[in-house]
């Protein structure tokens, strides 16, 4: 019935839906940071436990979509063991993947995240695919919105 | 039309047979805007075609005509919702402008520091915004009526917030969020008891049921024509003649002047005094063409077919496992507002819209209603007198198959 929707609805953003990753409160978080979509009232909240410049762990909890709980999750697990800039690269990368602007876009170079990619065809669902990206650029370059456990 | 014909009102609406995503178009997105039927689009049409000119200005014949065609969309929206005269029909873009003008002209010259605006729970951002703007300007107090469970207000404790301090009460008469009819009468006679003016805000309640403000008795009533089968860009401000008669106006410029020298001015008469400038021509005849559609069908008529259609709505929807209806008022209109089980409102947005289908997923512009149901958004199907009970069977389909889906 909703053949049309295979490419936005792949199985894997069900099944991280259903069990989303890294989903726990951290509690000796270096960073933590507040991601809000006020349009669709997507709201999430980002750990993150450094090592120098290293991401050593990441964590979230809140609610929204299952693009943007999918994409969180999928966030979690990618970006742990990953430098700053490291992430940010894997941002710009998703930020181009997700707003379609490069039609040659090298979808096997991001990975697992290329399951993402069908917001690309659906312009209002992208900012919930993006939100947790956006939110963790904001704990990597925004020290003032981090907390410390120190 | 003695009998409501379904399937003739939907053949005067040209978008009803689009295809969305190759199904047939189910368009349940009515109390965000309904579409329109040929003889308002013809209106537009014919007036750019024959009739236009600027209003109330030249003295050449297409200034007359439209003039004249103008003015007689006023005396249809006098007639429409029974009001006095055409000195009480103001128009503006639309409900949001109309609170707006009441709240800067009304509110600032009678609302000072101190005294109290009443609304409810249940309102829009457009009954909320411009109170708290006003209170900000004058140090005035917005009190807040609370609504139970089902959606509805609890009339005691809105009657306990009414006191000496309360200059105004502004609320809406049908929510856009819940469906809710508001015992708008009741609310008007407690608060008159006490020489206290009652704004309603009309935007959802006019397209759906017969809208008398003599007989409500209500002081300003608001709404939009986009809502009311007309064009976007157009609403109306009626207002009982004293008190417009004692606003200060809203807007300067051109139409609402009868004398400006460089030392002074003098304001022209109702309802020009509150339409500065070129007002939206096109907007205000096409509206009136809504009009005279709509009359020639009923309010009454509709109001009876849209509640067998809700009736029918709700009946199916709570065969649905997983799937919970916000809102329940007893007095309800057309809107069926609703949440999933572990299912989010956009993601039903966007399955239902692969199936042709248009709902409305979000916080309706009604955020504190969202926050007293704890919930971040909701879907709501929202019915015009052009839906239909096949409609419905399909807006079920899909919300039973996608719940099958995300298991």
């Amino acid at each position: 019935m909703f053949d049309d929707l295979r490419d936005l609805y792949q199985e894997v953003i069900f099944d991280h839906n259903r069990n989303p990753r890294n989903f726990r409160v951290m509690d000796n978080a270096d960073r933590k940071v507040e991601g809000f979509n006020p349009l669709c009232g997507d709201r999430l909240t980002l750990f993150l436990k450094m090592k120098g410049n290293l991401i050593e762990e990441a964590s979230f909890q809140g609610s929204g979509c299952a693009i943007s709980t999918a994409s969180v999750s999928l966030m979690t697990e990618i970006i742990q063991g990953k430098t700053e800039a490291e992430a940010e690269e894997l941002f710009k990368k998703f930020h181009e993947m997700t707003t379609g602007k490069d039609e040659h876009f090298n979808l096997e170079a991001i990975g697992k995240l290329a399951v993402l990619a069908g917001v690309r065809e659906y312009p209002a669902r992208v900012k919930c695919a993006t939100l947790a990206w956006h939110t963790l650029d904001a704990a990597l370059k925004n020290e003032q919105q981090s907390i410390s456990t120190e | 039309m003695t009998e409501f014909d379904v399937d003739k009102i939907r053949q005067d609406f040209p978008i009803l047979a689009e295809q969305i995503r190759k199904k047939p178009l189910v368009y349940l997105d009515n109390a965000a805007t309904c579409q329109k039927p040929q003889p308002v689009i013809d209106s537009i049409v014919h007036l750019y075609s024959h009739d236009y000119a600027n209003v109330h200005r030249g003295v050449h014949t297409l200034s007359v005509r439209s003039t004249d065609l103008f003015e007689s969309a006023r005396t249809k929206v006098k007639d429409f919702i029974n009001a006095r005269s055409d000195k009480e029909i103001i128009f503006v873009k639309g409900a949001t402008e109309a609170i707006n003008l009441v709240a800067q002209t009304y509110g600032k010259a009678n609302i000072h520091n101190g005294d109290e605006i009443i609304i409810t729970a249940m309102e829009h951002h457009s009954n909320i915004v411009p109170w708290q703007m006003l209170c900000e300007q004058t140090g005035a107090i917005l009190k807040v009526a609370p609504i139970n469970l089902q959606g509805e207000l609890i009339y005691d404790e809105f009657e306990k917030l009414i006191n000496d301090k309360t200059k105004l009460v502004s609320v809406v008469h049908m929510s856009n969020a819940l469906g809710t009819i508001n015992p708008v009468k009741q609310i008007i006679a407690a608060a008159h008891a006490r020489n206290i003016p009652v704004l309603l805000d009309g935007a959802q309640a006019i397209p759906h049921m017969t809208v008398d403000v003599q007989e409500l008795d209500c002081d300003f009533y608001v709404f939009s024509g986009h809502k009311l089968y007309g064009p976007t860009g157009v609403g109306v401000l009626y207002g009982k003649q004293a008190l417009l008669e004692a606003m200060p106006p809203y807007q300067g410029g051109g139409d609402m002047i009868r004398k400006v020298t460089f030392t002074e001015t003098e304001y022209n008469t109702l309802p020009y005094k509150f339409e500065a400038g070129t007002p939206d021509i096109a907007g205000v005849i096409a509206l009136g063409a809504a009009i005279d559609y709509l009359t020639a069908i009923g309010m009454d008529n509709i109001a009876a077919y849209e509640a067998e259609l809700l009736c029918y709505a709700t009946e199916k929807a709570l065969t649905i496992k997983g799937l919970r209806i916000i809102g329940e008022a007893e007095h309800k209109g057309a809107i069926l507002s609703f949440v999933l089980d572990k299912i989010h409102p956009h993601d039903i947005g966007t399955m239902l819209d692969s199936l042709g289908i248009a709902i409305r997923a979000g916080h309706h512009c009604a955020m504190p209603v969202m926050d007293f149901y704890q919930v971040p958004a909701t879907a709501r199907a929202s019915f015009a007198m052009y839906n239909t009970k096949a409609e419905i069977d399909v807006l079920m389909n899909g919300i039973t198959s996608l719940i099958e889906v995300f298991g």
